[in-house]
């Protein structure tokens, strides 16, 4: 029972974290599936979008920011991939990789002039911010929303992709360009619909993962980033179900090895294990059987 | 014969500096088949990619119904009611053969239970798999999936790029039959082959592609008992 009591803090804390990671970890493995792209600006977008919740939540009331936090973000990830990875479409994958790249460290500089470099604090939200106490554990009400709300929008997301003809089009397109440009599917669209997905889930998992922390820096994207796509990759990239098991996974572990007094390797242990999966497992838990399309 | 439904005029194809098609012209009457034949590299491919908008002609327009579509994208043609069934078949593996079919009738907002009915009386086979993924299936019915989904689209106009190519001999028959069915039914039908023997037997009318020039033309009967045609391509 002691035990327990210690220890449930922590599986709290990591069920929630990894809620938040899966939301992010969506994010790569879609655009991973349908571009073959590792989109490295997307761990910005997810800071960006802290940082629009930061300054618009200091003019308005947070029923308007919060919405406009999601329009904007979702308008950010739209207008990056028309810019930046549309006009490479037929270029080989590594120079959109480096455009991705490039887009990350534009989204960080800006981030730096516009907040003069200096961490800014993140508002409360009520009611997501109370503190509530479960079987003795104390934690914020966040804890117990994100892990409800990240699977409600998983299963959402995964009934959309299944049943309606835009989610038809992304499985098409995820497989065959060519061919689905034959069924007269507009590729450039269903790409962009990815996107706005994408940052959606991203602008979302923002929202949840920055009320458990005090500000935004420009660089707050960097670490959150990386582990998501270290979850994505765990799961097998590509699959939404493997991101969502490995953000899960990654989320929980680490916050056990925090538990144990071991702080320090919580982010190494992440590390260490992408290496660990692309040595022995480089598929990832559910990824593709099949060898790249020639 | 009917009028003109498709009208190639001096068609170019450039890949980089390489010209793949210099300068063709063709028409296709409405409501017969007809069959480009030629070997390999003759821009036989190229020529349908191009009508279809997947590749852009650098020359020479396509006229459809009377409209210009020359270098539109494959959406608006596609939704005007041109179709292609591809090289290679490139049916959805990963998608059921009647997600497949819903695939193929993407542009339409109206039901098309009617045109899965149509498809499955024509394929039966198909009916049968309804719920496998089209990557399970054999190389034949694959074929017959591509065709399949080509016609969900309710095509005017359907070409097809070497619907034979891999396929026993028996099932190329099954193939050729089906071709023929669909175009009693009203489809025109565009066809570029290989199997120069078939392809001339079937077709209304047909064109001999070499090396991105047309060389002869005839209807299916006479280019059968051509001596050149003979030689080069029917082996005999």
């Amino acid at each position: 029972m002691q035990f327990l009591q210690n220890s449930l803090p922590y599986i709290l804390a990591g069920i929630s974290v990894g809620g938040q990671y899966a939301l992010i970890a969506i994010g790569y493995t879609m655009v991973y599936g349908i571009l073959r792209l590792i989109n490295f600006a997307h761990g910005d977008v997810f800071m960006a979008a802290g940082m629009f919740m930061v300054f618009l939540s200091a003019s308005l009331p947070l029923g308007v920011a919060i919405p406009l936090v999601l329009i904007i973000t979702v308008a950010l990830g739209f207008i990056i991939e028309r810019v930046a990875y549309k006009p490479l479409r037929s270029a080989p994958r590594m120079s959109v990789m480096i455009s991705a790249i490039g887009v990350s460290y534009l989204i960080q500089n800006c981030a730096l002039y516009f907040t003069g470099g200096l961490a800014k604090v993140y508002p409360q939200l009520p009611w997501l911010s109370d503190t509530i106490t479960i079987w003795g554990a104390v934690t914020k009400r966040v804890t117990l929303v994100t892990p409800v709300l990240t699977l409600v929008l998983v299963i959402g997301l995964s009934l959309f992709i299944k049943y309606t003809k835009v989610g038809m089009a992304m499985r098409a397109v995820s497989k065959d360009f060519e061919t689905a440009r034959l069924m007269g599917i507009k590729v450039n669209s269903v790409i962009s619909a990815t996107f706005i997905i994408g940052s959606l889930l991203a602008a979302i998992g923002s929202l949840l993962y920055f009320t458990n922390y005090a500000s935004v820096t420009p660089t707050s994207g960097g670490m959150p980033g990386l582990k998501c796509f270290v979850a994505a990759v765990f799961g097998g990239i590509g699959s939404i179900p493997g991101a969502v098991i490995g953000a899960f996974i990654i989320g929980i572990a680490e916050n056990i090895i925090k538990g144990l007094g071991w702080t320090t390797f919580s982010d190494a242990f992440t590390f260490a294990l992408l290496i660990v999966i692309l040595l022995v497992k480089p598929t990832g838990l559910f990824g593709e059987k099949a060898t790249d399309k020639v | 014969m009917n009028e003109t439904i498709l009208s190639i005029r001096d068609l170019q194809v450039h890949y980089g500096g390489i010209e793949a098609v210099k300068g063709i012209s063709f028409d296709v009457q409405e409501g017969s088949i007809v069959t480009l034949i030629g070997a390999n590299g003759a821009g036989k491919s190229s020529t349908l990619r191009s009508i279809v908008g997947l590749v852009r002609a650098s020359g020479g327009q396509i006229i459809f119904r009377g409209d210009d579509i020359t270098n539109r994208d494959t959406n608006v043609i596609v939704k005007k009611g041109i179709t292609l069934v591809p090289e290679g078949r490139r049916i959805f593996p990963d998608l059921t053969v009647l997600e497949n079919l819903r695939v193929g009738a993407y542009l339409r907002s109206d039901d098309i239970s009617e045109d899965i009915q149509w498809v499955y009386d024509l394929f039966p086979r198909l009916k049968e798999r309804s719920w496998q993924p089209g990557g399970t299936l054999s190389g034949g019915e694959q074929q017959m999936l591509a065709v399949a989904r080509a016609l969900m689209g309710r095509p005017k106009v359907i070409m097809m790029d070497e619907p034979s190519l891999g396929l026993a001999p028996l099932v190329v028959k099954g193939i050729f039959d089906i071709i023929r069915e669909i175009n009693d039914q009203g489809v025109t039908v565009l066809l570029i082959e290989q199997n120069a023997n078939m392809a001339l037997k079937i077709a209304d009318y047909a064109y001999v592609l070499e090396t991105g020039r047309i060389g002869l033309s005839g209807t299916g009967k006479e280019l059968l008992v051509n001596e050149d045609v003979k030689k080069a391509y029917l082996g005999s």
